[in-house]
C-alpha cells in the first residue's frame, strides 16, 4: 500500500534513500541540500537502513568515497549543491568514465560570486559535459519517483553511468507538499539487488581502475562513453514505463503541456514550469494557442522528442535558469541544435530568468509569451525579472 | 556595546548582523577590533579574510579591506594577498569546520610556511551555519545532527595541530576571557610568522541545544568552569585534564617568515638589478 504524506523535496530524497537502502552514502553538508544527508543520518542512527554513512571532511572526499564504493560493487548515493558540486568536479568525469552508477540528489543553487544560496541551474549546467545523466524535476513527487527510477537506469548494464537528479533549491527542496510514497517492499522489488560488472572487490577476478591511457586508447574509451549515453533514452523509457505501470505516474523524457495544437511554445525546466503552465491556461482562456514543453532528461539530450513537440509551432521561447557567459544559454543552444539537425527553422527567443533565486512569476512567463504572440522576435538574449 | 575606539572599524550599514543573539562570534569580533586598534593598525592596511560559515560572515561587518571567499580556502587567498603585498596586516577569521575540515590542508601548509598571517580560529565545535553537523572538533560523545547519539570520531586539538605543523605563535582562550582573547590576537599580529589563535566560541543554537548548553550564559559558565590555564595544566594528570579547555600560549618562537625568505631568494637569484 502506498501512503501519502506532506514532505519537502529534500525529505522526499531522504525517504527514497531510506527505501533504497544504499550500501554507502558519503556526504558533506551544504545549503540547500543539507537536509538530505541530515535526515538520512537519522535513519542510519535509528537502524532503519544498513548503510555505511561517511560524514567526510569535504565534498571532494564525499564523491571520491562514493566513487570508490561504487566501483567496489556497492550501491551508492549522495547529495550536494553549488560550491559542493563545483568542488566535486574533478571526480565527476572520472566517475562517468569508471562507469560508476552513483545516484546523486542535486539541489540546484547558484554558483558564486556573489555568494548566494538560492536557486539557479548554474551548478549542474557547469557539469553538463561531465558524462553524467541529468534529470530535472518539477516537484517533490517527481523528485522522489526519479530517485527510485534513477537507480535502475544507472545500474542497467547497457548504461552504467552516474545520474544527477536535480531539483530547485528552496523552491522544491524546502517546500512541503503532498507526496505519495511507495511501499518499502515495492521499492526494493522495483530496484532489485545491484549486480555489479567488474567490481573491484571481486578478488578472484582482479581488475584495475584508473589506468593510464594516453594517445593510444583514451579516445576509444571516450567513444564508449558516447555509446553508453546513446542507450540511456531507451533504458529510461523501459524503466519509466514499468514505473508508470506500478504507480500510475508517468515521466516521459520531456513533459508536454497543451503543445499539440500550440502556435507558441515555451521551453523550460524544473519548478518554473508550474508558473509557465498556469500562464498557458490563462492565455488559452483569452484565445491564444500556447503550450509548454518541460525538459526532464537533459543529458543525454532527447533531441527527437523535443523536435516532435516543437515542430508544429510558429515560434518558441526558451527559458534558461543559467547563463552561458559569452555564448547563448545552455538549453537554448540545445533546442536550436536539435531543430537545426531536423531541418526545421522556427523563430526562437532566448530568455534568462531566476538567477540567484530571483522569483519567476506568471507575469514573467506572460511577458515571454506575449513577445511570441506579438511577433516580437530576435536572437538577442533577454532577461525576465531583471532590473536594468 | 562596542568600545568607542573600534566604532570606525564597523560597517554599520550592514547591521543588524546575521548572528543569533548571544552567539560567541561577536565577542571575538570585538576582541579582534580592539587588538587591531591597540596595535596601531590602519584600516586601509589591514585585510580581514574569511571562508564560509557563521564565523566567516565577520568581514562583512568590518570596515577594512575584506574578502569573503569560499569554504575552507581563505588561507589560500590570504597567502596570495600576503605575497602580493607583504606590508599588509592579514587576519584570517575561520570556523572550526572551515579551518580543520574542508580547509585543513591549507591550514597545515600555512603553518608549515610560517607566512605572516594571523589565523583566528573560532571554534564552536560544530558546523553552525549549515545546521549543526559534527565537525572535526566536536568532542567525543557530543551530539550533532549527523551524530544524534554522540560523536565517535576523535576530535582535532587545533593548537597541537598548528604546533605540529610549524606555526610560530599558537595560543588558546575562550570567549569567557575577552581580555585574554584580545591579548593573544595582539601577540599573534605582532608575531612575524604564522600565528594561530584558537578561541573557543559558543553556538548555543546548534551545539548548545543538543548538549545541555541551551543559552549563551550556559556556555559562558561552562567555559569558566572548565578552563585551566596552561601553567596549572602542566601539573595536572591526564585524567584530571579530561574535558578541560587548556588556555594559554603554547608556542612563541622565532623562525624565518615566508615572504621575507621569498624576497631574499628573489634578491639572491634575481641578479640584483
Ligand atoms: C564547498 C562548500 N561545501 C560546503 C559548504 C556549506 N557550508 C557553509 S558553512 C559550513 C560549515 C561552517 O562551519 P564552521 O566553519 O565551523 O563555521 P560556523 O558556522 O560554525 O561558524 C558549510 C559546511 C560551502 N559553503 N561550500
Ligand atoms: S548558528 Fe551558532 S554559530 Fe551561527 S550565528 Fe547562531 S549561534 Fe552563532
Amino acid at each position: 500500500m502506498s501512503r501519502k504524506d506532506i514532505t519537502s523535496g529534500n525529505w522526499a530524497v531522504a525517504e527514497a534513500m531510506r527505501q533504497i537502502n544504499p550500501d554507502v552514502v558519503a556526504a558533506y553538508p551544504i545549503t540547500p541540500s543539507t537536509d538530505i544527508p541530515m535526515k538520512f543520518s537519522e535513519f542510519v542512527a535509528d537502524g532503519l537502513v544498513d548503510t555505511n554513512l561517511v560524514t567526510v571532511e569535504s565534498e571532494h572526499s564525499a564523491i571520491s568515497a562514493c566513487l570508490a564504493a561504487a566501483v567496489s560493487g556497492a550501491r551508492v548515493m549522495t547529495a550536494s549543491s553549488a560550491n559542493g558540486v563545483a568542488l566535486m568536479h574533478e571526480i565527476f568525469p572520472i566517475a562517468a568514465s569508471y562507469r560508476a552508477p552513483i545516484v546523486f540528489g542535486l539541489v540546484n543553487r547558484s554558483l558564486g560570486a556573489p555568494i548566494n544560496i538560492h536557486c539557479d541551474h548554474s551548478d549542474s549546467m557547469a557539469e553538463r559535459d561531465s558524462g553524467w545523466i541529468h534529470i530535472y524535476c518539477e516537484d517533490g513527487q517527481e523528485v522522489y519517483d526519479t530517485m527510485i527510477m534513477a537507480v535502475r537506469i544507472a545500474e542497467h548494464k547497457d548504461v552504467l553511468l552516474p545520474v544527477f537528479v536535480c531539483q530547485d533549491g528552496f523552491i522544491t527542496s524546502h517546500c512541503f507538499e503532498p507526496v505519495e510514497f511507495m511501499d518499502d517492499e515495492e521499492v526494493r522489488s522495483f530496484i532489485g539487488e545491484r549486480d555489479p560488472l567488474f567490481p573491484l572487490l571481486d578478488i578472484d577476478n582482479p581488475v584495475a581502475y584508473g589506468s593510464l591511457a594516453l594517445t593510444d586508447y583514451y579516445f576509444e574509451i571516450k567513444r564508449q562513453q558516447v555509446e553508453a549515453m546513446k542507450h540511456v533514452e531507451r533504458v529510461y523509457r523501459e524503466v519509466a514505463g514499468e514505473f508508470a505501470k506500478k504507480t500510475g505516474r508517468d515521466y516521459p523524457v520531456v513533459d508536454t503541456y497543451k503543445t499539440d495544437d500550440a502556435d507558441h511554445i515555451m521551453v523550460i525546466m524544473s519548478s518554473a514550469a508550474g508558473a509557465a503552465k498556469d500562464t498557458v491556461d490563462r492565455l488559452r482562456e483569452k484565445g491564444h494557442k500556447v503550450g509548454c514543453l518541460r525538459i526532464r532528461l537533459f543529458r543525454p539530450f532527447p533531441a527527437k522528442a523535443v523536435v516532435d513537440a516543437l515542430k508544429g509551432a510558429k515560434s518558441i521561447a526558451v527559458l534558461d535558469r543559467a547563463a552561458s557567459l559569452g555564448a547563448p544559454a545552455p538549453l537554448f543552444t540545445e533546442i536550436k541544435g536539435a531543430l537545426y539537425d531536423a531541418g526545421i527553422h522556427i523563430p526562437a527567443n532566448t530568455y534568462v530568468y531566476g538567477l540567484g533565486g530571483r522569483d519567476f512569476f506568471p507575469h514573467n512567463a506572460e511577458e515571454a509569451f506575449m513577445d511570441l504572440i506579438n511577433n516580437n522576435m530576435s536572437p538577442e538574449e533577454r532577461y525576465l525579472g531583471l532590473r536594468e | 556595546m562596542p568600545r568607542p575606539e573600534v566604532l570606525d572599524w564597523l560597517r554599520k550599514r550592514f547591521f543588524p548582523h546575521m548572528w543569533c543573539p548571544g552567539c560567541g562570534h561577536g565577542i571575538i569580533m570585538h576582541a579582534i577590533l580592539r587588538a587591531l586598534v591597540d596595535s596601531g593598525k590602519k584600516r586601509e592596511e589591514t585585510v580581514i579574510a574569511s571562508g564560509i560559515g557563521c564565523s566567516s560572515r565577520m568581514p562583512g561587518y568590518i570596515d577594512s579591506c575584506t574578502i569573503h571567499t569560499t569554504h575552507g580556502r581563505s588561507l589560500a587567498f590570504a597567502t596570495g594577498i600576503k605575497l602580493a603585498n607583504p606590508e599588509l596586516t592579514i587576519v584570517d577569521v575561520m570556523g572550526d569546520g572551515d579551518c580543520t575540515a574542508i580547509g585543513g590542508n591549507h591550514f597545515i601548509h600555512a603553518c608549515r610556511r610560517n607566512i605572516g598571517i594571523t589565523a583566528v580560529v573560532m571554534n564552536n565545535n560544530i558546523y553552525g551555519m549549515t545546521g549543526g553537523q559534527a565537525s572535526p572538533t566536536t568532542p567525543l560523545g557530543a551530539r550533532a545532527t549527523t551524530a544524534p547519539y554522540g560523536a565517535i570520531d576523535p576530535p582535532f586539538d587545533v593548537c597541537k595541530l598548528a604546533q605540529g605543523a610549524g606555526a610560530t605563535y599558537v595560543a588558546r582562550a575562550t570567549i569567557a576571557q575577552p581580555v585574554l582573547c584580545e591579548q593573544y590576537i595582539k601577540n599573534g599580529i605582532a608575531n612575524k610568522g604564522f600565528s594561530v589563535v584558537e578561541i573557543i566560541s559558543s553556538c548555543h543554537t546548534q551545539f548548545g541545544r543538543k548538549n545541555n548548553r541551551r543559552t549563551p550564559v550556559d556556555n559562558l559558565n561552562y567555559f569558566k568552569n572548565n578552563s585551566v590555564p596552561l601553567a596549572k595544566a602542566q601539573s595536572m594528570s591526564p585524567v584530571d585534564l579530561e574535558g578541560k579547555i587548556v588556555t594559554g600560549e603554547f608556542v612563541k618562537r622565532e623562525a624565518p617568515e615566508y615572504t621575507e625568505l621569498y624576497r631574499s631568494l628573489v634578491e639572491r637569484v634575481g641578479g640584483g638589478k
